[in-house]
């Protein structure tokens, strides 16, 4: 997995609040075996119009936007499907932090497992920073993880919360997988025990 | 004298292989289903690792969400390209690891969170996870049921575990009895529209009260079902005799002896008495009315009787999500809901597509027509509830009616099969999300219950199902 540490970057500003992971990635792009090249459809049915034409006024199709790393999103972001998808289409995209009043709990997790950074903020922050957002590719956000910090472009700060497992995790870029199975004689033990306690199962 | 434990403590207890310092756990996995659309990456990532699958009889897949729902759909031609390479990579993926699989053809094979629990894979005091939000389905069982990514599927076929840290718990108590014509999905409609779709962000859910121990095991399973709609990690029902009732006897169900050793675990598996909850919603059944949906999120939600809101009726945030959904479902503010006139039904899903759903549905529709101009499509969960509905002569009243009668999936509840909505076309629906583009582009959802659906399928328009006369099938 890729390491996140700090990051300076373009931040699009979507105010809309319960942005759900059908909005960021539609049905039809989850039939891939695939994880990657997921980003040409990042928002597809807001980012483009039915013949596959670019709808101007969305914010990544706007010139300031389409370099954009991060996302500053209204509340509840990421809602609704597990989609793993979302995610990975999100991160094809070039987004690599995307900051929020809250985020869907599947969403937030999956965020984790590819890079990607969930910064939650009061929502006078969120607000603060989507104003800044809103200047344009000059307004740049730095997001300092370590620090856990996110700095809008005037240099006001703002510091955020991060569970401390999964914070050494991306800023290691730590395989999970890996790490679980350093504590393999504990799973043995459990279910040695789980025979006896719960022989049904 | 330990201190009283909820459900939720009682059950993540029970599987906590380690703990850190911090509070992380390794939480070990009792069941784990699988299904084509959010595993293909996690197998490969096994191949790519020499990984295996530690747990291959713990571990069940079937096709559900690519897969038609047409007569004769097991011949692959009636399949998108796309689509039969992701359901023949199940295929392969689950003889390869050796894991249990409803293949397409199997009479068993249905959507995953209603083929667990009818193959008696479910059991109370379990942990459930699957690639897909819905599994919350299974905490109907007293089961600690929830939805992962898909490396979390890859963490969980190479270890049996998921590192997890405990969420807080939530109580939702639903007092008194439900009025006639009023129904799980209302309740669990209700609950949303009352705590909105982040009000369970954060929380497992215990759903309790007299109106929740009323319902039977489907009406239980879909409510918890929308767990997840509400924001919840998971939704869960303390088992009682009606639960046991249900398992007893199903194929993967424990047998004799070992039932009996399982029962006497499971009636442990309640909320002691001043447990703590963080939060507690509390609302009265008796003033649940009969829901639709309105706009572009399961929390829009509104009595039957009610008007079409304005956006002005709503604060912060809100205001310009309202707006955003009345104009994508083309609504006008003050339009009563009762007006809405519809183009299509959809009968079906893991919230709703049961037999005492079909039941519901079936005891309007029976002697009745489908509206000039309506397309009523009708998807049984899995093939076992087919059989039983064309036992009942359940399917006849669909087919009589003038509904289409299908083969199981998930079907229209997310359209990556076929089975899609137009433009703008507007469906009364008793799926789970009403998302913008959820059951087909720019097409425009109102959810409901099955009795509320199979009404707007005869009427034409949203109707208050008990405005029709109904007779038991």
């Amino acid at each position: 997995m890729d390491k996140f540490t700090t990051l300076t970057g373009i931040a699009a500003p979507m105010p809309l609040v319960n942005i759900d992971t059908d909005m960021i990635i539609p049905k039809q792009f989850l039939k891939t075996i695939q994880r990657s090249g997921l980003g040409k459809n990042l928002f597809d049915e807001m980012r483009y119009d039915r013949k596959g034409n670019e709808i101007p006024d969305f914010v990544l199709n706007q010139p300031a936007y389409r370099d954009a790393e991060i996302i500053v999103a209204g509340d509840n972001f990421g809602c609704g499907s597990s989609r793993e998808h979302a995610p990975w289409a999100l991160k094809d995209f070039g987004i690599k932090c995307v900051i929020s009043t809250s985020f869907a709990d599947i969403f937030f997790n999956n965020c984790f497992k590819n890079g990607i950074l969930p910064v939650v903020l009061p929502a006078e922050a969120v607000n603060y920073l989507m104003d800044d957002a809103a200047k344009g590719a000059n307004a740049r956000l730095t997001v300092n993880l370590e620090e856990q910090t996110v700095t809008a472009s005037d240099g006001q700060s703002f510091p955020f919360e991060v569970d401390a497992f999964k914070k050494h995790c991306l800023m290691n870029g730590l395989d999970d997988i890996g790490l679980s199975l350093e504590k393999v004689s504990a799973i043995d033990t459990y279910e040695e025990r789980a025979k006896t306690q719960f022989p049904w199962l | 004298m330990t201190a009283p434990k909820t459900l939720y403590d009682k059950i993540w207890d029970a599987h906590v292989v380690d703990q850190a310092d911090d509070g992380t756990c390794l939480l070990y996995i009792d069941r784990h289903l699988v299904h084509e659309v959010t595993s293909p990456q996690a197998f490969e990532g096994l191949r790519m690792a020499n990984r295996k699958v530690r747990a291959p009889e713990k571990t069940i897949a079937v096709p559900d969400h690519n897969v038609p729902t047409t007569l004769g759909r097991e011949n692959p031609d009636q399949m998108p390209e796309e689509s039969r390479i992701q359901v023949a990579a199940l295929d392969k993926n689950a003889k390869d690891f050796g894991i249990h699989y409803y293949p397409v053809t199997d009479v068993r094979q249905g959507i995953v969170h209603i083929v667990g629990p009818e193959q008696g894979w479910t059991l109370p005091g379990m942990t459930v996870v699957c690639g897909d939000s819905h599994t919350a389905t299974h905490g109907a069982f007293g089961s600690l049921a929830h939805g992962i990514g898909t490396s979390e599927v890859e963490h969980v076929l190479a270890t049996q575990t998921l590192i997890q840290k405990k969420s807080k718990n939530m109580k939702v108590e639903i007092t008194g009895k439900l009025k006639p014509g009023v129904t799980a999905k209302d309740i669990t409609l209700a609950v949303i529209g009352a705590t909105g779709t982040a009000g369970g962000t954060g929380y497992v859910i215990e759903y309790c009260g007299e109106a929740i121990r009323d319902l039977s095991m489907e009406g239980r399973m879909t409510v918890c079902n929308m767990a997840i709609e509400g924001g919840a990690r998971a939704g869960l029902i303390a088992p009682d005799e009606k639960t046991f009732e249900y398992v007893k006897g199903r194929p993967h169900a424990p047998k004799g002896a070992a039932f009996e050793a399982a029962l006497s675990y499971w009636k442990t598996l309640f909320t002691d008495e001043g447990a703590h909850f963080d939060k507690v919603v509390t609302l009265k059944g008796e003033e649940i009315e009969p829901v639709v949906t309105w706009g572009t999120s399961p929390e829009d939600v509104l009595p039957i009787s009610a008007l079409v809101p304005a956006a002005s009726d709503f604060t912060g945030g809100k205001v310009g999500a309202a707006q955003r959904s009345l104009d994508y479902m083309g609504l006008t503010p003050g339009m009563k809901l009762t007006d809405v006139k519809i183009d299509a039904v959809f009968i079906g899903s893991c919230t709703n597509g049961r037999i005492e759903d079909l039941r519901a549905a079936a005891a309007v529709l029976k002697g009745r027509k489908i509206a000039d101009g309506v397309r009523c499509m009708v998807v049984p969960g899995s093939g076992l509830v087919r059989a039983q509905a064309e036992e009942e002569g359940l399917a006849q009243i669909f087919t009589d009616a003038g509904a289409e009668w299908r083969m199981a999936g998930c079907s229209m509840c997310l359209a990556m099969n076929p089975d899609q909505l137009a433009e703008e076309e507007r469906c009364a629906s008793t799926s789970n999300r009403n998302f913008e583009g959820r059951q087909g582009y720019k097409g425009r959802t109102h959810l409901m219950s099955p009795a509320m659906a199979a009404a707007a399928a005869v009427t034409g328009h949203l109707t208050d199902v008990r405005e029709l006369t109904t007779e038991t099938v």
